[in-house]
Parts: structure tokens; sequence; C-alpha cells
């Protein structure tokens, strides 16, 4: 692909002039009028916000909770995806049998079972694990069942009369037939785990980075929401970098 | 490499009273009924009739991918009961494994059959050269174009060396210039060892040129309609066998029991 770029600068350029704008903007907006300054808070206020969470240590505390939690209902909810979705690829009568509940309950939206969640689990992490586990799961669940069904019978059919057994079939063709579809799905599942987590500290929780923004919000204070989400950002941005690499890796042979 | 037993009287293929039903919940249609032939060892065979008559099915029986409704199926006398890993198949498709590389794919069917990394790469790079494309080995198959493809999908075939090769149609995705390129280099490829081939096409001129013998079946539900010696000599030129007189005699012999079927199926298909 060619890089399609506005003349006389690089493109590198072109988007550094795009994040000053955003920020000098901002700033200039807060500086000029005190009534949007308390609305939409200042970029400076804003980091130094962020450092006094780093100065009190408080800011590792909250986010490395909400890390725990989103990685662990990230890697349960995968784990839960990929395997119905194999178990399916095997057993079809229960594919069959599931379903018609699974398309019902991927239409709901999962936050809404968030309150349930806590009535059943408490306000601790047990909660926000369980409902991010439900969020990733269904995201991976879906791409890997899409990505077994995307698999040619005719490769199968192939693979079996030149005397491939059931565990060369999967190791050979379905494996990695499913591997591209899983890799963009926990792709987007990353983004959506911290999602889930967050909303649910959110809606109730004594301590995360959704708690920490739920304060702020309630002592009307934009610099520290702002705050809030720039520590998200600060993992979420590499983890997903991360991601990238590996996914572009591994489906090398799409060219 | 072990050749085998290959007493020329053998029967590579014997196919009697063969019946394929089609049977879903509000009916039942023959495709296939009462099929009967045999293919000789070292042979080159192959089966044309109008489309929709089963020729592709036949080929799926023998190779154990599909039961008959009825009758008997022997391989190599042994009668065909379950997937048949010792035949080699060629489908209509590539079917080759997109995140392979030419040399893994024509690899594979050496490594699910237990031999060793040694064995594996030394064949399937010896078969590269065979089917001309040394030099692609590390290629994958969407860089390739639709003949290179075909010939990965001839290796991957023939890499394992079975006594009897099922070709479904294999060339008829490509253009005519490089389908007739591709059908002298099979016949070539073939002459070295003599291995049974039952080739299964709708193109008489293709099955003409290619063959030993031309089994002509009927429009559905299908028989076998004649079963016509090819009398062409040996080594043939693809390229030129269809310039001859003999080939168009035996054309227009063939094509006079193919002509009604063909009308007869075209007829039934435009009926609703």
């Amino acid at each position: 692909m060619s890089a399609a770029t506005f003349s006389g600068l690089p493109l590198h350029a072109w988007r550094a002039a795009v994040v000053v704008a955003v920020f000098g903007g901002w700033t200039a907006v807060s500086l000029a009028d005190p009534n949007m300054r308390t609305v939409f808070g200042d970029p400076l206020l804003v980091l130094a916000q962020v450092k006094d969470w780093i100065y009190d240590g408080s800011i590792f505390r909250h986010l490395g909770l909400t890390v725990i939690e989103a990685m662990l209902g990230f890697v349960a909810g995968s784990v839960g995806g990929i395997a119905v979705g194999f178990l399916f690829l095997f057993v079809p009568a229960l594919r069959n049998l599931f379903d018609p509940f699974l398309a019902v309950l991927a239409v709901v939206p999962r936050i809404v079972l968030a309150p349930i969640f806590m009535i059943w689990f408490g306000l601790g992490i047990v909660s926000k694990a369980a409902l991010v586990t439900l969020i990733v799961f269904f995201i991976v669940y879906f791409n890997v069942e899409a990505g077994l069904r995307s698999v040619q019978g005719v490769l199968v059919e192939r693979a079996r009369l030149m005397g491939a057994n059931g565990l060369a079939l999967m190791r050979e063709i379905y494996l990695p037939a499913s591997l591209v579809w899983l890799l963009s799905s926990l792709k987007v599942s990353v983004g959506f785990a911290f999602l889930g987590a967050i909303v649910a500290e959110y809606l109730g929780a004594t301590a995360g980075i959704g708690s920490l923004i739920a304060v702020a919000q309630s002592q009307n204070d934009p610099n520290a929401v702002m705050a809030g989400l720039f520590a998200v950002f600060l993992v979420v941005v590499p983890l997903d970098q991360v991601l990238t690499r590996i996914e572009r890796k591994t489906v090398a042979w799409r060219g | 490499m072990s050749q085998g037993k290959r007493d020329s009287s053998m029967m590579a293929v014997e196919v009697s009273n063969v019946v394929h039903r089609f049977e879903s919940a509000d009916r039942s249609l023959t495709v296939l009924q009462d099929a009967t032939f045999e293919v000789a060892s070292g042979t080159f065979v192959s089966i044309v009739g109008p489309s929709g008559c089963g020729k592709s099915t036949v080929l799926r029986m023998i190779s154990g991918l599909l039961p008959p409704s009825a009758g008997t199926i022997k391989v190599r006398g042994e009668v065909v009961s379950g997937l048949r890993t010792d035949v080699g198949f060629m489908f209509q498709s590539d079917a080759l494994i997109p995140w392979r590389t030419v040399l893994e794919n024509i690899a594979l069917p050496l490594k699910f059959k237990g031999a060793n990394r040694g064995v594996r790469e030394e064949r399937a790079r010896a078969w590269i050269r065979t089917v001309g494309l040394a030099g692609f080995e590390d290629s994958y198959p969407h860089q390739l174009s639709g003949g290179m493809r075909k010939r990965v999908s001839l290796a991957c075939t023939l890499v394992s060396e079975p006594e009897t090769i099922l070709m479904d149609e294999p060339f008829s995705a490509l253009d005519v210039q490089t389908r007739n390129m591709m059908e002298n280099e099979l016949i070539g490829i073939w002459a070295r060892d003599k291995r049974t081939v039952l080739f299964v096409t709708h193109d008489l001129e293709e099955a003409i040129a290619l063959s030993d013998y031309v089994i002509v079946l009927t429009a559905r539900p299908a028989r076998v309609k004649a079963v016509h010696k090819i009398e062409l000599g040996r080594p043939r030129d693809i390229l030129n066998v269809r310039t001859e007189q003999a080939f168009h005699d035996i054309y227009t012999r063939l094509w006079n029991d193919m002509r009604d079927e063909v009308r007869r199926s075209y007829s039934e298909e435009k009926a609703p």
C-alpha cells in the first residue's frame, strides 16, 4: 500500500501536527475561558493529576487491579471461546442444541449483566472478571467458529485421502485455519476486556480505574477523569501493538 | 521406490453393478444406475458423459469418500469399505493449503504417511523439478498462477507414488492452452512408470487425446453406454494428436454415442 500523503511534509510530521493541534487547541480553550476549563479540564492539570497518582502510588494499585480483572477475563473468555468452538466442531449435536441460545445471548448487550454479576459475586474482582469473561467469550467463540467454518470441505477431504488422522487434521488444517480469525478476535477482545472491567468498576467497586473515574465524575473533576483515561491508554496501546505484531508474523502467508 | 507387483492382467479398479441414489426427505434421485466397468492396471482410462451424470460420484466412491447405494467396488482386488489412502486423488479445485509453501504442500502427504523429514524433503524436491516448479519451493499458493497451482496439486497427488490415480476434471478451470500443456506433461509423467489413471472429464477431446480407453456414461440415471478403445499410438504428443485423421474418426464415433445423452441431459435440466 503506497502511503497517500499531503505534500510538503512526511506523514509522521502531519500526524504530529494533528496531536499538537488537538492538545494545543484544548489548552488554548481552557486557558482562554475559566468556564470551559471547569467543563473540559486542562491538559496540564491532567498530567499533574497523573503525576500525583504516580507519586502517592495509588495509580499502580488501581491500574493493577483493572489489568488483573481484564486479563483474568480475557484469558478465561478466550480459552472458553476456543474450547467451545472446537468442541462444537467435533460434536455437531451440541452445536445444534446450543446454537439458538448462543445467538440470542449474543444480541444482549453484555454490559447490562454487570449489575446481576455484582449481586452474585459481590463488588470485588470476581464480578468484574466474570463480566469480562462473558464479553470476551462471545467475541472469540464467534470468530473461532467462523474460522473453522471457513475451512473448505475439499481441503479436509483431500487431507483425509492423503492419510491424515484426526490429530493431523487438527494440527495441519483446523488450527491454522482458525488462527487468523482467532488472532484478530483477540485483538478486538483486549479493548473490550478493559471496557468491561472499567465499566463494571464504574458501576460499583471500591478500587480500580473505573472507580477512580466514578469518584472523579462525582466530584465534577474533568482532569481526574481524563487522567484515568490516560492511564488506561498507557496499558492498552502497547498490548495492542504486541498482538498486532504477533498477528502480522503468524499470517505472513497471506502476503 | 517400490514398484510393487504390476501384473498387466490385474485389474486396478473393478466397478460392479454400482448404484448411487441421492435420498432426501421428499425425493429420491438415482444418479448412477447399475454401472459396471473395469480398469486394467497401468492403463489410462477416461470417463466422459453429460454433466450431472455422476462421473465425479464414481471417483468418490472408488476412493471410499462415498459408499455406493448398491453394488461393489474393488481396488486392486480388494473391496472398498473405507477411505483408500493408497489411491491418489486429484480434485477439480487445487485444494492446496494456503498457509503452506509449495514445498510444504507437496511434502504433506508424506508427512501424513509418517515419512521422516529428510525423505519428505528429498522426494518433494524431486517432484518439484518434475513438474517444472524449481525456484518456487518457498512460494505460497496465492503467489502462483492457476497453471502452477495445478502443477503443485499434481505433484501432491503423485508424491506418495500411488498405484492408482483418480482425477476429477483436474484441468477444467484452466485456459485451453495451459490445459493442453498440462495434459502433455501429465502424459509424459504417466508414460515414465505407467500407473493406472482414471480420469473424469466432460471434454471428449481431452479424453481421447489422453486415454487408452474412454468410458461413455449415459445421462442420469447413468449407466455405461460404451467403452471405446482409443487406437492412437504411444508415445503420444497431445499437442499434435488432435490434428490427426485417426483422432477425428474416433472423435466422430464417440460423439455419436455422446450426442444423444448430452441432448437428453440438457432437455431434462431445462424441464422444471
